[in-house]
């Protein structure tokens, strides 16, 4: 295992050379087990209702937004629409509100996506063990739980209310998650609310962790980095490009076989670069409001975090086949065997 | 200059490889995942001569017929599905029978996994798997890691053949346990498929010099930098593997025991 004391000597390693003797492995050990493709998946906002104040986050429960969560009848337009874009895995968010997106509420929204992606996972508040293995009987297959920051007195800071504060219960989500039987797992840091080293080191010791007593599950990791909503900036410290770079072949080098996530908060040059890098899984097309697609209107969105790439998933299909990749729609199909 | 390859010229007439009453010429097993490129999917199938191709059915995208796998995978070749992603017994099951359902025949390669770190088979859910499959009508290829207890069950559960990995998927570290795989060569009477971890021709060469009936590559021909140029180097290197196991195994006088005229350990006898 890698100690805190070498993850920081690479990240502040200040030559140029490290960063392409990383890479070049990165790019090395990610074709080699993952070939010259990329998953594509999209995220589907079902609500932005929240009782967490998050102080980063555009949602949070002291937020002034207008409020809502779709009906059964906007789900299947958003999902119609994403499908006909070509979307097969969905990921489907809600802002983490107990009351107002209950565990029912989740599974009418599997039950609806069911018609329309053969692959479905949540990203929403975490739960106990048996509701996660109802929503894996009704057809979810992943869980995203980001731990944001593993440093508990950060945590504390910027969590100040609500059912997200309590840190414990979000760190256990993950194991709650593949004991209920998920197949796919995403942890994450969100770079740039504490020690970007210290943080590191806590995933990865938590990913050894999984992988040592749920084996059977398959994990992909996140490296969001905090973005500004509606303009506004919260990050603590900066994570700059050659950083962020460095972060993705590191953990590819510790996990060759793992996942490694990236979402439209990066700029398309950032994205289209790193791709040849360690990243296996994009979002695309994104839209980060509730009912983005097809519902709101652009001027009336109030998104979680401003996206930076706004390419299709067309321009991504045809941007990826350019540079010699093949664009990954499905890579699971649900068989519900719960 | 350039000029083309010489091709080798063979009298030799070799036995076929047959696999649940069906004959096949070649005995390179194709895998399909990986490719960067689904045309050139199409001609390392064709460069590499296979007769059986594996596809994943996690990997079919029924939805959208343009880019579906399927469509890139010539008529003439075998269809064997493989069951990625199933964590026991029951989920393969379930993916087979999908693939039956969705038009993908009954050939399938029974791949039950439980972990995600080493992607080791799990045995004892392969062995399950391919006795309620076999018993359904399938005709099932077990992926297996090379245990000689395993394959006699997986024998007497109906398997078609069985494949024991050389080292684990995507390690292209060639026969790793060569020597148990070569316990199942010589055990089991069904045909042998060494499977998974084969990283360089002169690797599938091997195993077919050791009696292996037939090998599957994927990851090895998928990411090279010419992947149907490889196929074809894969391809020249099985049937070397086999010539050479075929002339080793060729009926033939054994060699007479001829006495060693300085005999230094019995010498003693004769001495007088």
């Amino acid at each position: 295992m890698i100690t805190l004391g070498d993850i920081k000597n690479i990240l502040y390693d200040p030559s140029r050379e490290t960063t392409e003797r990383l890479a070049q492995e990165a790019s090395r050990l990610t074709r080699q087990h993952f070939g010259r493709t990329i998953t594509l998946y999209a995220p589907l906002y079902l609500s932005n209702f929240c009782s967490s104040y998050c102080t980063y986050c555009g949602f949070h429960s002291h937020n002034r937004i207008k409020r809502f969560k779709l009906t059964a009848h906007q789900m299947r337009q958003e999902m119609s629409f994403l499908a006909e874009e070509g979307i097969e895995n969905a990921l489907l968010l809600t802002g983490e509100s107990y009351q107002a997106t209950p565990l029912s509420y989740l599974k009418e929204a599997t039950t609806i996506a069911k018609a329309y992606f053969p692959n479905i996972s949540l990203e929403v508040h975490p739960m106990e063990k048996a509701e996660y293995h109802e929503l894996f009987a009704q057809g979810v297959d992943g869980i995203s739980v980001y731990q944001e920051t593993y440093n508990r007195q950060r945590y504390q800071h910027v969590h100040r209310s609500g059912k997200k504060a309590d840190y414990n219960y979000r760190l256990g989500a993950p194991e709650r998650a593949a004991q209920a039987g998920m197949r796919h797992i995403a942890l994450g840091i969100l770079l740039g609310l504490a020690d970007v080293a210290e943080d590191l080191h806590n995933l990865y010791q938590h990913i050894y962790w999984m992988e040592r007593h749920y084996p059977g599950v398959e994990y992909s990791i996140s490296f969001p980095r905090l973005r500004p909503v509606k303009g506004e900036d919260f990050a603590y410290c900066d994570v700059n490009d050659i950083t962020l770079v460095r972060i993705i072949c590191l953990t590819r080098i510790h996990f060759p076989r793992v996942g490694i996530n990236c979402s439209t908060r990066e700029s398309p040059q950032l994205r289209n670069h790193i791709l040849e890098l360690g990243v296996t899984r994009m979002s695309a097309g994104s839209n980060t409001s509730v009912g983005g697609y097809t519902i709101t209107a652009p001027d009336k969105q109030d998104p979680q975090f401003d996206i930076k790439d706004n390419r299709s998933v067309s321009e991504m299909i045809s941007l990826l086949k350019e540079r010699h990749f093949d664009p990954v729609l499905t890579d699971w199909r649900r068989i519900e065997v719960a | 200059m350039e000029t083309l390859l010489p091709t080798p010229q063979t009298a030799f007439t070799d036995t076929s490889l047959e696999i649940a009453g069906k004959i096949f010429s070649s005995r390179f097993l194709l895998g399909t995942g990986k490719f960067r490129d689904k045309t050139e999917l199409t001609e390392s199938i064709k460069a590499s001569g296979a007769q059986i191709v594996t596809v994943a059915l996690r990997r079919i995208d029924l939805e959208r017929h343009e880019e579906n796998i399927l469509g890139y995978i010539p008529q003439d070749v075998t269809l064997l599905t493989n069951t990625s992603g199933a964590r026991n017994a029951k989920e393969a099951v379930r993916i087979a029978h999908l693939a039956r359902e969705s038009g993908c025949g009954n050939w399938v390669k029974v791949e039950v996994i439980n972990d995600s770190k080493y992607l080791l088979p799990d045995n004892e859910e392969t062995v399950k798997a391919t006795a309620i499959l076999a018993c359904e009508g399938f005709v099932v290829l077990p992926y297996m890691y090379p245990d000689l207890y395993t394959a006699r069950a997986l024998v007497k559960a109906g398997a078609a053949t069985v494949m024991p990995l050389g080292s684990p998927i995507g390690s292209g570290q060639g026969l790793r346990i060569k020597e148990f795989i070569q316990i199942l060569i010589d055990e089991i009477d069904i045909p042998i498929i060494v499977d998974a971890g084969l990283g360089v021709p002169s690797h599938a060469a091997q195993a077919m010099e050791m009696g292996a009936d037939a090998v599957l590559v994927n990851t090895a021909v998928a990411t090279a930098d010419n992947p149907p140029l490889l196929a074809q180097a894969f391809a020249l290197a099985i049937q070397a593997g086999r010539l050479a196991y075929a002339d080793k195994n060729k009926s033939q006088p054994t060699p007479p025991m001829t006495a060693n005229p300085s005999s230094p350990l019995t010498g003693f006898l004769y001495d007088s």
